[in-house]
């Protein structure tokens, strides 16, 4: 932690990314981003992950839901780089990507610390949170060694 | 009324201009396409009885009545899902003249997504998750910089171009097709301008690797109107009457609209897939039957995986189809002869509806020789016209 009495003449730049659109069933996911965990949404019946989070287990119909602790980890399915028109948001075009975690099904989120002709599909990542706007977080990921 | 099964079908089709700045309301548009398609039916407006559109045209129903003069209407319908579901109209308005519920259904779309908001924007307007546009899941985009319809289609995209080895060139060609087929359409936009496939790989990324610019389709202007009605009557109606011999939608489990990331393999399309093996069973038709298809083209990567989707060929197969000349004028099967929603106009897909009319009536601009059935598809909705 900086010593607050410290002079702090380059204060970090103000977050400009969109902030996540929060839903009541989602609400739970976004919660936890705030606070750097990742989790996922399960039955608490059936025991089924499912993504996006939703009221009803379509495999048992239970409304009963856990909020479980993901693993974080996960391999690049699709990454994309948006040129024209410059995405809101940032200052340089983010690699936009869908992951497939270790537990089993996609989300979309952003590659970081590598160069888009450098992206494989399969490639191994791993998850960590930047800020958006509004002092919320959201996740996303860079390689991680196998 | 006592309610009997009757054959549907087309009986009017109508545009205004396309354009870039229409310089009227989205409703003019709408009131102005609607009459030339009532025109070229021989249907007075005033007996409009049934109305169709998308979740997500700004006109409404009762507005468009007032300026048509519907004594009158017994149906109104939305479609859920943007141009991906455009066909749904026709099915929609098959099944209400089939179950004798209305005898002269309308179908518009009518937009000024070019001078009155940018649909290739970021859409950052519209984050918040709205039911009924059949795709819920861009909320979960937003935040990452995937903002644009081409963005959206382009994740998924690159699965599909990965599995089978499918360049940014091979996309090109079809670009380069339908440019040739605008280029002799005087409705196109892009009338009068071909392109070459150097010109489409020196155009600039989109979306990189995915999409150039000459691989997208136009933000336009415009509408497009379409009247369906009885087979019976059409017959006696002012042009030849174009039958609907089948007409379906397939929403596969965990499939969307455009976020649609979550089915388990991206590299096909199981909304395609699924609208086909519906819309064959239906018909008791196969894709041999077929002289020419309109494809919905917002993007280049959707026309060959619709292609194999309906089977014209098999999976990965569509990129040496087109390189071979397959959907060109004298090809195996012409596709998008009016020049698609990237060389015409981008009405959400109507006005390939239209352009599948006008082949089987034999009164195409690229007309294709001895048409007698037109695939049209939406993506995830289907329908075959039949000369009658
Ligand atoms: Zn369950």
């Amino acid at each position: 932690m900086t010593d607050p009495t410290e002079s702090a003449p380059n204060p970090p730049p103000k977050p400009t990314r969109l902030a996540p659109i929060v839903t009541l069933d989602a609400k739970f996911f976004w919660d936890a981003a705030d606070r750097g965990e990742f989790v996922g949404e399960a039955c608490a019946d059936c025991g089924k992950l499912r993504f996006p989070p939703r009221p009803m287990c379509p495999h048992c119909h239970s409304v009963k839901r856990n909020e479980v602790k993901l693993s974080g980890r996960g391999t690049v399915y699709t990454w994309i780089q948006p040129r024209h028109p410059a995405p809101f948001g940032f200052k340089e075009p983010p690699i936009v990507a869908t992951i497939e975690l270790e537990e089993g099904y996609r989300l979309v989120s952003n590659l970081y610390d590598i160069a888009l002709e450098d992206v494989k599909a399969g490639m191994p990542v791993e998850v960590f949170f930047v800020p958006t706007m509004g002092n919320h977080q959201v996740p996303v990921f860079r390689p991680r060694a196998k | 009324m006592a309610r009997t099964f009757r054959e549907a079908a087309i009986a009017g089709i109508g545009a205004t201009e396309f354009s870039k700045a229409s310089g009227r309301s989205e409703l003019q548009l709408a009131a102005e396409c609607s009459k030339a398609a009532l025109d070229d039916a021989g249907i007075h407006p005033s007996e409009v009885d049934g109305m169709i559109t998308f979740t997500i045209d700004n006109s409404d129903e009762i507005g468009l009545c007032r300026c048509l003069g519907v004594k009158d209407l017994a149906y109104t319908a939305r479609i859920p899902g943007g141009g991906a579901a455009a066909v749904a109209t026709i099915y929609q308005a098959m099944a209400l003249v089939n179950a004798g519920l209305c005898n002269t259904v309308l179908v518009w779309r009518a937009m000024n997504e070019r001078s009155q908001y940018r649909f290739g924007q970021p859409h950052t307007q519209n984050l918040g998750p709205q039911a009924g546009n059949g795709t819920g899941s861009l909320l979960w985009c937003m935040p990452f910089g995937a903002q644009t319809p081409a963005t959206w289609e382009s994740l998924a995209a690159q699965r599909y171009m990965q599995q089978y080895g499918v360049t940014n060139e091979d996309l090109g060609r079809v670009a380069v097709a339908q440019r040739k087929y605008a280029a002799t359409n005087p409705a196109a936009w892009f009338y009068g301008k071909p392109i070459t496939l150097e010109e489409h790989q020196s155009s600039k990324w989109i979306v990189e690797p995915i999409l150039r610019l000459l691989d997208c389709c136009q933000e336009s202007d415009g509408g497009v109107a379409i009247v369906i009605t009885s087979l019976e009557r059409a017959k006696d109606l002012r042009q030849k009457p174009v039958k609907i011999v089948g007409a379906c939608q397939s929403i596969p489990y965990n499939v969307e609209v455009i976020s649609n990331y979550y089915h388990a393999d991206l590299s096909m399309m199981p909304e395609a897939e699924g609208t086909a093996k519906r819309l064959y069973a239906q018909t008791g038709m196969k894709p041999t039957d077929m002289q020419a298809a309109m494809i919905y083209d917002a993007f280049t990567p959707q026309v060959l995986k619709q292609m194999e989707g309906f089977g014209f060929c098999k999976r990965g197969e569509a990129k040496d189809f087109i390189k071979s000349g397959g959907i060109d004028i004298d090809g195996i099967l012409p596709v998008n002869t009016h020049g698609g929603l990237i060389g015409e106009a981008y009405i959400h897909g109507m006005n390939s509806i239209a352009e599948g009319v006008r082949q089987v009536r034999g009164t195409a601009v690229n007309q294709v020789k001895n048409v007698e059935h037109v695939l049209v598809s939406s993506g995830m909705a289907g329908a075959i016209f039949e000369k009658v």
